[in-house]
């Protein structure tokens, strides 16, 4: 830990530069990649594992994640047109959600179903990983086949929130947002369907993007609900966000609903560094009555710290809203139900046999999926199964979409007189955990502002706007752009970033407790 | 609507797959009843003239090249099936006839 390098930073401060800091530090040779890596694997092994870590990862991918590192810095020694043109983020280390697909390392979505599966292929977004040269620390905990809000729904174990251990780090991205909120890895991917990066990253106080839907290939992450999925970035700053954006987005023709057209320079709109006069829009139905004090105080600063920078504040009503959560839960575990069918016991994963009786594929089936499945899995097929049935189909999955249509068109009206919305993500701050796990509709109500922009296609982007007076805990600010325009979120993200930072002397993650204090020695050998 | 009671989840848990042991069908029911009742309304929120959204960002007619592409080798499919034999998956008795 005390070795230096070039620059005397000591191993605890170079894990703590953001992304771009660390880019920009390899570029000049003042820091290598396998040192940096190394400092990350080495922070990994200290505050994850044993009966108090943080258990971010499934897996630690050390040895591949060192070849790669190796091979930028060999590259960078060697200079010429290859280190010219090395991507910006080459050698900076990156770990990803379990739910995406990876050769050469386990894949298991946080199931038991999957436990032990290695993916014979690569999720587009990591072959653009490895093209970036961006080393793999490894897979990311999540709650099973992201179904959840706290991590707690992983057969693997909770994530614990680095900000308070006995605390939820949020779901079903939570091991990804931890991972980054503990200094385990300086940039992460996640998965949203109606909330897993943005809510995880309020409360972990990270930033977290769901991009425009079909911006980012979905191929190769296990979908849970086709419609709503998008893979998206899991940072320490909004700037790193962007960057981690452009690396991973684009068209792919193996998505069939990946836009075919790029989106704007979004790197460029976290440089802008102003909003004068945007207009940017309070929803009214997702703040105030339900929303935590210190969640609502500080997104009140956050408020005024814009206006203060001369953006123009203006209210919005989005009165179908309040469908959007019912609507998500019966088109999510429809569509989640589909998916899930193909865990059969026959092509992957997990094969049990009943325990009398004839064998038959059907029984197979039947003792497979009961085994390989948890509870909240189990309730979503069902609820899925109900709700596409004859007879419910139109009542329910059919109002569903036409709750869809609403919200979209809610959305459309708002843009018309705001450029951007604002609003809390999450209406509290991290909870503890059990404290929701025997109700189910407890859990659900956590996602209720996150919901919206997945039902309707459009970017958001969560950055931590604070503490909670009651608590001392992370809050969340959310924006929300029209489709397609994931830059404005760029734009007034990294502006409300620097003003909070200059209010607060520095990152909010400066504030959070010290792990590697509290960190058992004998588990720092363990991982 | 109809609420959702104990025989509806078992019938559904054979139609999904899942066997579920008594326990687990008693607790299933109840919880899914508080969940159906909470997205009860969505039935009421729209009227027969809104048009359904199945997909947030329309396209249509994505098509590929018709080429031969990358495709996987027999045994990089069987890499992860449960069992297989002579480049086949091996899969259960369909029929119960044995």
């Amino acid at each position: 830990m005390t070795e230096q390098n070039p620059t005397g930073l000591r191993a605890d401060e170079l894990i703590r530069l953001s992304a771009a800091q660390l880019a920009e530090k390899l570029a000049a040779g003042e820091v290598t990649s396998v040192q940096a890596t190394q400092a990350y694997l080495d922070r990994i092994a200290q505050v994850d594992g044993g009966e108090r870590g943080v258990n971010a990862f499934l897996h630690v991918n050390a040895e591949e994640a060192l070849a790669v590192a190796a091979e930028v810095d060999a590259i960078r020694a060697a200079g010429g047109a290859e280190a010219e043109a090395l991507h910006v983020l080459a050698g900076v280390p990156i770990a990803v959600k379990d739910l995406i697909v990876t050769i050469g390392q386990p894949t298991t979505a946080g199931s038991k179903i999957l436990e032990g599966w290695h993916s014979p292929y690569d999720a587009t977004v990591v072959e653009r990983l490895r093209a970036a040269k961006m080393p793999i620390l490894g897979k990311t905990n999540l709650d099973e086949f992201a179904m959840g809000s706290s991590t707690e729904h992983s057969a693997y174990g909770p994530t614990r929130n680095p900000w308070d251990l006995d605390r939820i780090p949020g779901g079903s991205g939570g091991g990804s947002a931890a991972a980054v909120a503990a200094f385990e890895a300086p940039l992460a991917l996640g998965t949203d369907t109606g909330g897993s990066i943005r809510q995880p990253g309020a409360v972990t106080g990270t930033v977290g993007v769901k991009p425009t839907y079909g911006s980012i290939s979905r191929y190769g992450a296990i979908a849970m609900a086709s419609s709503l999925d998008q893979i998206g970035p899991v940072t320490r700053t909004v700037l790193d966000s962007a960057l981690l954006h452009q690396v991973i987005g684009g068209h792919d023709p193996r998505d069939s609903t990946s836009l075919p057209e790029p989106l704007a320079d979004l790197v460029a709109a976290a440089r802008t560094g102003n909003v004068e006069g945007l207009r940017i829009g309070i929803i009214k139905e997702l703040h105030g009555e339900g929303y935590q004090a210190g969640v609502e105080n500080r997104f009140n600063d956050a408020l005024e710290l814009l206006k203060e920078a001369g953006a123009e504040i203006v209210e919005v009503s989005c009165p179908n809203f309040q469908y959007a959560l019912g609507a998500y839960y019966l088109i999510m575990p429809s569509e989640a139900s589909s998916n899930l069918a193909k865990f059969d016991g026959v092509r992957y994963g997990l094969r049990v046999l009943p325990e009398d009786g004839p064998m038959t594929i059907e029984r197979v089936m039947g003792a497979t999926r009961a085994a390989g499945f948890g509870d909240e899995v189990k309730r979503r097929i069902i609820l899925g199964t109900y709700a596409l049935s004859a007879g419910y189909y139109d009542a329910y999955y059919g109002s569903a979409q036409k709750v869809r249509t609403l919200v979209q068109r809610d959305f459309d009206a708002a843009f018309t007189v705001a450029d951007v919305l604002i609003s809390p993500t999450a209406p509290t701050t991290a909870f503890r955990l059990g404290e929701k796990l025997d109700d189910p509709l407890a859990m659900y109500l956590n996602d209720v502002a996150t919901i919206p922009a997945n039902l309707a296609g459009v970017p958001g982007l969560s950055l931590p706007g604070g503490l909670a007076d009651e608590d001392g805990l992370p809050v969340g600010i959310q924006l929300l752009a029209p489709a397609r325009e994931d830059a404005r979120l760029y734009r007034v993200g990294a502006v409300l970033e620097s003003l909070l930072e200059a209010k607060w002397g520095g990152p909010l993650l400066a504030q959070a407790p010290d792990l590697a204090a509290s960190a058992p020695l004998e588990t720092q050998e363990a991982k | 609507m109809a609420a959702i009671n104990r025989d509806d989840v078992a019938h559904l848990a054979r139609l999904a797959h899942i066997e579920m042991s008594a326990e687990e069908l008693d607790r299933m029911a109840g919880e899914l009843a508080v969940i159906v009742d909470s997205v009860k309304s969505v039935s009421e929120a729209a009227g027969d003239d809104v048009p359904a959204t199945s997909h947030p960002i329309p396209l249509s007619n994505v098509f590929r090249e018709d080429v031969v592409g990358h495709t996987f080798t027999a045994e990089q499919a069987l890499s992860g099936a449960p069992d297989s034999d002579d480049n086949r998956f091996k899969v259960p008795a369909i029929l119960d006839e044995a």
